[in-house]
């Protein structure tokens, strides 16, 4: 590609006056991720995640060995080496191969909670804030209860129900990880719900259903979006602590919490059985961070243009 | 020539506080009507609760002969429009002026959205190169423009305006005023409008309405004020104010 073809695709992008809905939508895409690029950390982290989509889609080719399935006989607790990069555990299964399986269960976990939670706490949210009165005061104190029941209690008595299992894990994380969201979607909501725009739309004849989800949820979105990536961290450290006592992933699921569980025994001799998926946790954690706080510099409402 | 619109005894209370105590008005159609008053007089209030945006204690308003309920329905709203004050805060930060100009006619369920869209940025000079635009990348005298086009893209018959130029400087202020009288001589529109500013009123009403801490106190035709025939005291403030800064006569 010439310099002067990157260099009109830009001006086609930054143009004062697109000439197509497409277009705007673009250049604003693009202001957007040249903010979001100029922070290298952020860069980083968008980086870290990518990888961990493709490791997670390509588990099959990249792993060498199974699993699940591991030489009892001869390759028990294994220290690292190139036939095994990351050692073996105690039943010789491959930890390396390992890892790169679990890196599935991780993103199931992280998805499905944002997936679940985060539309539950923008619904609640913004209709709170919009409607103000008896639906907001009842909406809320419902997310006060839930905001105090300590979280992994409240998972631990979720799964104690439900039954141990990666799926019940997910949904108890959920459940007790929407209320923060109502909170910030309803602080949004009750920022712009006063404001001329919002006074307008109503002056056109549009439903309240109408206002909430298509003027007052897009303005929310980007707070969400940074707020659930910044709490992926804590989710994948949830599920780890719920797959470590027992009541998340069971075995022989490769699901990293729950590979630290059976590692802690052997912790002070074969250090890399529970040192590898926590170093896999700490990195993918890290990951998550950073690109929540670059979203927050690319993404805020308040910075910038609007 | 009869009332498009007339406001009888209204009434309007913020918690306790009386913001309008039985105002009554009454517009004919086809009329620019004005309403002035110093800053907390109750003419903004008077403007969102014929919008139904303030909370009416009492008194009716008719429009078109029909008088309004408690809720307004959608053919309300395609009968009256408003302008705001502030063209910065009056339009959505994260929408095109085409989503702008869209929103309205999805509302109404209009088939021909692109020519109409088309046609109200003619009309209030914008052309379509301002269709794909944000906000953002909007001058205040556009940005007031794309707000008439919006008020207007439902074809309104009477349209309020808040000091719809208060925000903006005076030879931008000249080209919408310019712009409002254009359109409501194409369109036979009635205005309802408020300004703080005398010299709009003269100019662009033929009769106003004055106003003080919620009561209307006097009402009078454009010629009368340019004459100063006035009959209160707060008028005639008024009329002093306007006339600016003077400087007093130093007594040597």
């Amino acid at each position: 590609m010439s310099t002067e073809v990157v260099q009109s695709r830009r001006d086609w992008l930054l143009s004062e006056r697109p000439a197509s809905r497409m277009q705007a939508r673009l250049g604003r895409a693009y202001v957007t991720w040249r903010r979001f690029s100029a922070n290298r950390l952020a860069f980083v982290g968008l980086l870290i995640i990518i990888a961990l989509l493709l490791v997670a889609a390509f588990a099959d080719v990249l792993a060498p060995y199974s699993p699940t399935f591991g030489d009892l006989k001869g390759s028990r607790l294994l220290a690292p080496s190139a036939a095994h990069w990351f050692g073996t555990d105690d039943l010789g299964r491959d930890i390396y191969s390992r890892i790169i399986y679990g890196s599935r269960w991780t993103l199931y976990v992280v998805i499905l909670v944002a997936v679940i939670a985060a539309p539950i706490g923008l619904l609640v949210g913004t209709v709170a804030g919009y409607a103000g009165g008896w639906t907001d005061a009842i909406l809320m104190r419902i997310t006060d209860i839930f905001l105090a029941f300590p979280k992994l209690i409240l998972a631990l008595a979720f799964v104690a129900a439900l039954g141990p299992g990666i799926e019940n894990a997910v949904l108890a994380i959920a459940i007790t990880s929407w209320p923060p969201y109502a909170r910030i979607a309803r602080a949004e909501t009750l920022t712009v719900r006063n404001s001329d725009y919002i006074k307008a739309v109503q002056l056109m004849g549009a439903s309240p259903f109408r206002i909430v989800l298509r003027h007052i949820m897009p303005l929310c979105i980007s707070s969400l979006i940074i707020r659930v990536t910044l709490d992926m961290a804590g989710i994948i450290l949830t599920a780890a602590g719920l797959g470590f006592l027992g009541l998340g992933a069971q075995p022989p699921l490769p699901e990293w919490g729950a590979m630290i569980a059976s590692g802690r025994r052997f912790v002070l001799d074969q250090w890399w059985v529970a040192g590898a998926p926590g170093f896999a946790i700490l990195i993918v954690s890290l990951g998550f961070n950073l690109l929540g706080d670059g979203l927050r510099d690319a993404l805020d409402p308040r910075s910038g243009d609007q | 020539m009869n009332a498009a619109l007339s406001v009888d005894g209204l009434e309007v209370i913020f918690d306790r506080f009386r913001a309008l105590k039985g105002v009554s008005l009454e517009v004919r159609s086809g009329e620019s009507y004005g309403l002035v008053g110093e800053s907390g007089s109750g003419k903004s209030t008077l403007l969102r609760a014929i919008a139904g945006l303030a909370p009416i204690a009492s008194g009716s308003i008719t429009v078109n002969g029909k008088t309004l309920g408690k809720n307004r329905d959608k053919a309300f709203y395609r009968e009256v429009q408003m302008v705001f004050q502030d063209p910065y805060g009056s339009l959505h930060p994260r929408q095109t002026v085409d989503r702008l100009l869209q929103e309205p006619l999805a509302i109404h369920g209009f088939a021909d959205g692109e020519k109409r869209i088309i046609r109200a940025l003619d009309e209030v000079g914008l052309g379509t190169g301002f269709r794909f635009r944000y906000a953002h990348q909007l001058s205040g005298g556009q940005r007031q423009r794309v707000a008439i086009a919006r008020a207007l893209i439902l074809e309104p018959s009477i349209l309020l305006l808040d000091e719809p130029t208060s925000a903006l400087d005076a030879s931008v202020q000249a080209e919408v005023l310019n712009l409002l009288e254009e359109v409501r001589r194409r369109r036979k529109l009635t205005f309802l409008m408020v300004s703080h500013d005398l010299a709009i009123i003269t100019h662009m009403c033929e009769r106003l309405m004055v106003m003080q801490s919620g009561e209307a106190i006097e009402n009078l035709t454009a010629s009368q004020l340019v004459g100063h025939r006035v009959a209160k005291d707060y008028t005639r403030n008024l009329l002093r104010a306007s006339e600016g800064f003077v400087r007093t006569a130093r007594a040597d």
